[in-house]
């Protein structure tokens, strides 16, 4: 079932003004805070009435303002999980999972019941008030409260930004389960790259209000030209890896479509497919195979093409067997090598540079 | 004689405590409605429904007491209304003196809940439209629950301010012993006649420990309310 969303909407700073689709999956809506991402979830979810536009969800129309039409938000079947969670502090946590079946008059289905309780760990939480519970529970709560109503679309809107990095690592694994367990369409709403990396099968940039670019994650994480609405900072593209072997010395290696991984602080079982943030400012570039290094890492690559900024830096394109990758170097060393499209190179990669946090379940 | 006190002394406490229940018991649902209109609902004419509300605590209570007796006296138009359709009469009458009660309560009875309902995270209200509670289910499931302990504020205090009242009563309903002689009324009439000073301060004094009585009991109550809130 696919969500398209169309509207126009006057805001504080600038008029919202977008339009995308989001397939089935989790869709990302990534960009800097005030661009205009919580208004749109809102307005999905009919907390808020833009002036025009059109919601559907597959054949469900939401709003259509051509013709009047609006559906208030408790007859949407629209799961919300706000950043501050917004569990009902006077009921206990099984009060407020059950709430949505209640309010919808939904028979109870203990096997689903079951099911999301396990996925979400917060079976031992039933008796508990909010109050008494972490920010990472609460969290998991609101997610398995939003479940509970069996919503058409999930909404997820900054999940994790009100939890510390621990908290974070805690719950990134049960989105990733969500994702792949629930089969329901997902729009997340996120300004960390890593989190829309690891959980997102579909990326929509926003800037001021406009849908800067759209498109497949992984195509778009490798795309040099998006690099401006990411960060150069933050660029990185995707690689698909199945784990193939645990080593004595705490590496894991993975198998890629261009060769061989050692990375540290994987702990998934072999077989697994993972996918890996690669961070481009981690990656460095050799026209002949180097010998007697230390990093662990070598892939030959060819150069699809470069991007030349501003400032000093270049963003190049690698092919890697079907892999991009992107690699952040200078203009001097660029044009030292002489390096151009259909060049043949070497990607090199320190097994520390890929940090915990960019490997996720693929 | 108990506790030095006149059984028409008793009988004002007791008229006292009948009416100011009354009040407070009729005058709560349109007092939340009243207040959830004004801390959440966006109308033409809101500042004028806040003004109405907000009459009886400035007008002077013989005055507010006059227009009741105006409007539901014997031939007052809504007087007049009542007695055709149900043989009701509330001019010197406990009645009139609960709404006169009612009446001169009412503001701070709404003001004490609005403001517990405005202190009600919005946010909670909207998960629960997501959740699928329509306008009056969010309200009832999760505005009120939350608003209780401003609720029980807002009765208590119209409550001691109803025990209180006299000029709008006295006006509207007289000070009839036994009928419509109320605390505050007796109190008067003690002061009234030479040699009763004793009698008036008793019930002064029994008027005192009923208010205090009234505030601990609510204090206890919304401590408990919150304590369960917080899961100890």
């Amino acid at each position: 079932m696919s969500l398209s969303v169309s509207l126009r909407h006057r805001l504080d700073r600038f008029t919202l003004e977008a339009a995308f689709d989001a397939p089935d999956g989790v869709t990302a809506l990534f960009g800097p805070s005030g661009a205009g991402k919580t208004t749109l979830v809102q307005a999905v979810a009919g907390l808020l009435r833009p002036e025009q536009g059109r919601i559907a969800l597959g054949d469900h129309l939401l709003q259509d303002s051509a013709t009047g039409h609006w559906l208030p938000p408790h007859r949407r079947r629209i799961g919300y999980v706000f950043q501050d969670g917004r569990l009902f502090p006077h009921m206990s946590v099984a009060r407020n999972l059950s709430y949505g079946r209640r309010m919808n008059r939904l028979p109870r289905d203990p096997e689903e019941e079951a099911r999301i309780l396990a996925m979400l760990g917060i079976a031992p939480l039933l008796d508990r008030v909010p109050a008494t519970l972490s920010g990472g529970e609460k969290q998991r709560v609101a997610i398995g409260r939003a479940l509970f109503a069996a919503p058409r679309l999930l909404l997820l809107d900054e999940p994790l930004a009100a939890l510390d990095a621990a908290r974070k690592a805690e719950i990134l694994p049960f989105l990733e389960r969500l994702r792949d367990e629930t089969g329901l369409p997902i729009l997340l709403v996120s300004h960390s790259l890593a989190e829309v990396a690891r959980l997102a099968t579909t990326m929509v940039l926003l800037r001021d209000g406009k849908v800067v670019r759209s498109g497949p994650t992984a195509e778009l994480l490798a795309d040099p030209d998006a690099v401006p609405s990411l960060g150069p900072r933050e660029a990185g593209a995707l690689v698909e890896a199945r784990v193939t072997a645990h080593h004595p010395d705490g590496l894991a290696e993975l198998a890629t479509s261009a060769g061989t991984l050692l990375l540290p602080g994987i702990s998934a079982m072999p077989g697994t497919i993972l996918r890996i943030r690669i961070p481009a400012h981690e990656v460095i570039l050799a026209l002949t195979p180097p010998e007697q290094i230390s990093a662990l890492n070598i892939l030959p690559a060819t150069i699809r093409s470069l991007r030349f900024g501003d400032g000093p830096g270049v963003m190049v394109q690698l092919e890697s067997g079907t892999d991009l990758l992107l690699a952040r170097i200078t203009r001097r060393s660029a044009e030292g090598l002489r390096l151009e499209p259909g060049k043949a190179c070497h990607a090199i990669l320190k097994s520390v540079a890929v940090s915990r946090q960019d490997i996720g379940a693929g | 004689m108990i506790l030095g006190l006149s059984p028409e002394a008793w009988a004002a406490v007791a008229l006292s405590l009948k009416v100011s229940f009354w009040a407070v018991l009729l005058s709560l649902p349109i007092g939340i409605a009243t207040a959830w209109l004004l801390a959440r609902a966006r109308f033409p004419g809101r500042q004028l429904l806040n003004g109405l509300v907000h009459l009886p605590l400035i007008l002077p209570p013989v005055v507010t007491g006059y227009l009741l007796l105006l409007a539901f006296g014997r031939r007052g138009p809504l007087g007049a209304l009542l007695h055709d359709l149900f043989g009701v009469t509330l001019a010197f009458n406990w009645t009139g003196a609960a709404l006169a009660a009612a009446i001169m309560a009412f503001p701070l009875m709404v003001r004490a809940i609005r403001l517990s309902i405005e202190a009600v995270d919005p946010g909670l209200e909207q998960a629960a439209a997501t959740l699928g509670a329509s306008r009056l289910r969010v309200f009832l499931t999760v505005t009120l629950p939350l608003t209780a302990p401003g609720i029980l504020a807002g009765a208590i205090l119209a409550f001691a301010k109803a025990m209180g009242e006299f000029g709008a009563t006295i006006t509207f309903v007289s000070n009839i012993p036994g009928r419509t002689q109320t605390l505050p009324s007796a109190v008067y009439a003690f002061l009234q006649v030479p040699g009763a000073e004793a009698s008036a301060l008793r019930l002064v004094l029994l008027s005192v420990a009923l208010a205090m009585g009234a505030l601990i009991a609510s204090e206890l109550l919304a401590r408990r309310m919150n304590r369960r809130r917080e899961g100890a």
